[in-house]
């Protein structure tokens, strides 16, 4: 036992003497948070649209005003015709463009229809998609508030988005970040420890005195676990100042989750350092083999539903999607243990099969 | 049991269909300064590694302080030390700390830590150096701070694979002081190296070419054997037959 302090300590001492690692590592998550908080928004601002209103009356003056108003959007510029629209696109001058027809006020008293033509950028589609509906949805209120009623009965959906009512993006990414964040911190550090002392020969002098090699790997681990469970407060702490980020569900259960997930990723580090002979294989290996799947597979980025099918199959493997599905459970759905426990139970079975892997791969000793 | 330190009988080990050590047979009496030599890949580093127990044996049997290196590996481990060619402390930890640390993995008590400290320090002049981080000392010290820790538990085999590697004439004339002392305090030494200079210094010394014991005995003994004048001798005609003979 008092070897095992002993090697606690050192290692301990590892972290804490290595300032820049340490440095990068307790801001690595709250810089994160911050870079995708504003930079990595889905929700769209400041769209800047031209509107072609070849013969300006109030009616036109009136949808003006109300998209000026919008903090959506801002009006580019109001011109009389199409001419140079394309150009004005190409330039990125403007990222929408409202197109309306002649005598549009006399149309509404005729109750005549509208032809209405919204071009939008669509270089980005998933940004296109989410500006077409909003300037859809100042159109036709407009309309409906606008035109005389024409007495035909509509039926007018009152959508309402669940958990995330404004569709704020940052809610949506913190607990990928956690995810993320924890993957890096856990994974990947113990990677490059463990195969950092193959390089130097120091692994070697542990292997031939008498402690034992499960006693190194949790003697190695046990400082990463307490800056895991560091970085995941500090992301917290900065999505809820910083964003708001809401945490509906019970704070113990997603600390213990977190355990959970952070035993998961050093499980996996251990078996990535274990085949790496040195620090620069385990560190590719840590981030092409954990980041990229993290980042693609697990539903952080990109939405599960829309990978093909095959990727649809592998992201089952990856511990972060699952994790993920927790998360995002936990904080913004406010679930318990009791809708959560396949996840849980999926994960717990991943560890399991993982560190007994990994003990193995240690076991064998060095080749 | 066996009252020898290290008793090897037909030690083998075989990577696929190569074998690179290949049925060596010999022992090493306790408190004896036992040289290993041979060319790069000999088979040396693979021999040491089976005796402490990190790489398993194709055939053969040995025994270590007295202990099976197959069955009774644990025991095996508490009683041997062991400097590897790669230096093996830890460079971001102070002196004092590495001290500790091994002190601790091997079950010395905090009080024996204490004043083996101050012996180690004192016997190879860094009293002054306890607090300074391992990165900080120079080469020579480090490789010397690194045998004395591998004694610290006192083992009875101390294993050195090329210790005095890269280190200036001087201290490597310090370092085989140390291992002299050693010996003389009756832990037995089983050092490899490619200096011969070096192997007039063990009290027996074995060759190895291409994983078996190729000539075996003091140092006097294995020259007077070769009918050679000096060990370069000897090494050249044993590595390299043909032009060995016109050395």
């Amino acid at each position: 036992m008092r070897a095992f302090l002993g090697f606690v300590r050192k290692e301990t001492l590892h972290l804490l003497r290595d300032r820049q690692t340490l440095a990068i590592l307790l801001l690595f998550p709250v810089v994160q948070v911050l870079v995708f908080g504003f930079a990595v928004r889905t929700d769209v601002r400041d769209i800047a649209i031209a509107i072609v209103d070849p013969t300006p009356d109030v009616a036109t003056q009136e949808l003006r005003e109300r998209i000026a108003a919008s903090d959506r959007f801002h009006v580019a510029e109001v011109r009389p015709s199409v001419q140079d629209l394309d150009l004005q696109f190409r330039r990125g001058a403007i990222r929408q463009a409202l197109v309306l027809p002649t005598d549009v006020e006399r149309r509404l008293g005729r109750g005549d229809s509208l032809p209405v033509q919204l071009l939008t950028d669509g270089s980005d589609p998933n940004t296109g998609g989410i500006m077409q509906g909003y300037a859809t949805a100042i159109v036709e209120r407009w309309y409906r508030e606008t035109a005389p009623s024409g007495g035909a009965l509509r039926i007018e959906p009152q959508v309402r988005m669940r958990y995330n009512p404004t569709l704020e993006s940052a809610h949506l990414f913190v607990p990928g970040l956690i995810a993320f964040v924890l993957t890096i911190v856990s994974a990947l550090m113990t990677a490059i420890s463990i195969a950092r002392e193959k390089e130097t020969g120091t692994m070697e002098m542990l292997l031939v005195s008498p402690i034992r090699p499960r006693a190194i790997v949790i003697g190695k681990v046990i400082p990463y676990i307490v800056l895991g469970f560091t970085s995941v407060l500090l992301v917290l702490l900065a999505a809820r100042g910083v964003f708001g980020v809401p945490l509906r569900g019970s704070i113990v259960l997603l600390l213990a989750e977190c355990g959970l997930y952070i035993v998961t990723a050093l499980a996996l580090g251990v078996m990535i350092s274990t085949k790496a002979p040195n620090q620069r294989t385990a560190m590719i290996a840590a981030l092409a083999g954990l980041m990229l799947p993290t980042l693609l597979l697990s539903g952080f980025i990109f939405p599960l539903d829309s990978l093909p099918t095959v990727l649809q199959w592998l992201s089952y493997v990856v511990p972060a999607r699952w994790f993920l599905t927790i998360v995002r459970g936990i904080m913004l759905k406010g679930a318990g243990l009791a809708t959560l426990w396949q996840e849980t139970l999926i994960l717990v079975g991943m560890t399991m099969f993982l560190l007994a892997n990994g003990s193995r791969g240690l076991a064998i000793r060095l080749g | 049991m066996s009252e020898h330190a290290i008793d090897a009988r037909e030690l083998t080990r075989r990577f696929g269909s190569f074998t690179a050590v290949d049925r060596i047979t010999f022992h090493v009496e306790p408190g004896e300064v036992f040289g290993f030599l041979g060319a790069n890949g000999a088979g040396k580093t693979t021999a040491i590694r089976m005796l402490i127990g990190v790489l398993a044996p194709t055939s053969g049997s040995a025994t270590v302080a007295g202990f099976d290196i197959r069955t009774q590996a644990e025991q095996v481990r508490r009683r041997i030390g062991y400097m590897s060619q790669k230096f093996s402390l830890y460079e971001d930890l102070t002196v004092q700390e590495n001290i500790t640390l091994y002190g601790g993995i091997y079950g010395v008590s905090d009080k024996d830590i204490v004043t083996r400290t101050g012996e180690i320090l004192t016997r190879i002049g860094l009293e002054h150096a306890g607090k300074a981080l391992v990165r900080e000392i120079p080469l020579g010290w480090k490789q010397q701070l690194a045998f004395c820790v591998a004694l610290l538990h006192r083992p009875a085999v101390v294993f050195l694979d090329e210790p005095t590697g890269g280190v200036d004439p001087i201290t490597r004339r310090k370092f085989w002081e140390l291992i002299y002392e050693t010996g003389a305090a009756g832990t037995s030494v089983l050092v490899t190296t490619h200096y011969l200079d070096e192997a007039e210094y063990c009290r027996r010394i074995s060759i190895m070419v291409d994983g078996a014991v190729a000539a075996m005995g003091t140092p006097a003994e294995v020259r007077k054997a070769m009918g050679a004048e000096t060990l370069d001798e000897v090494f050249l005609k044993l590595t390299r037959p043909g032009s060995g003979a016109a050395a």
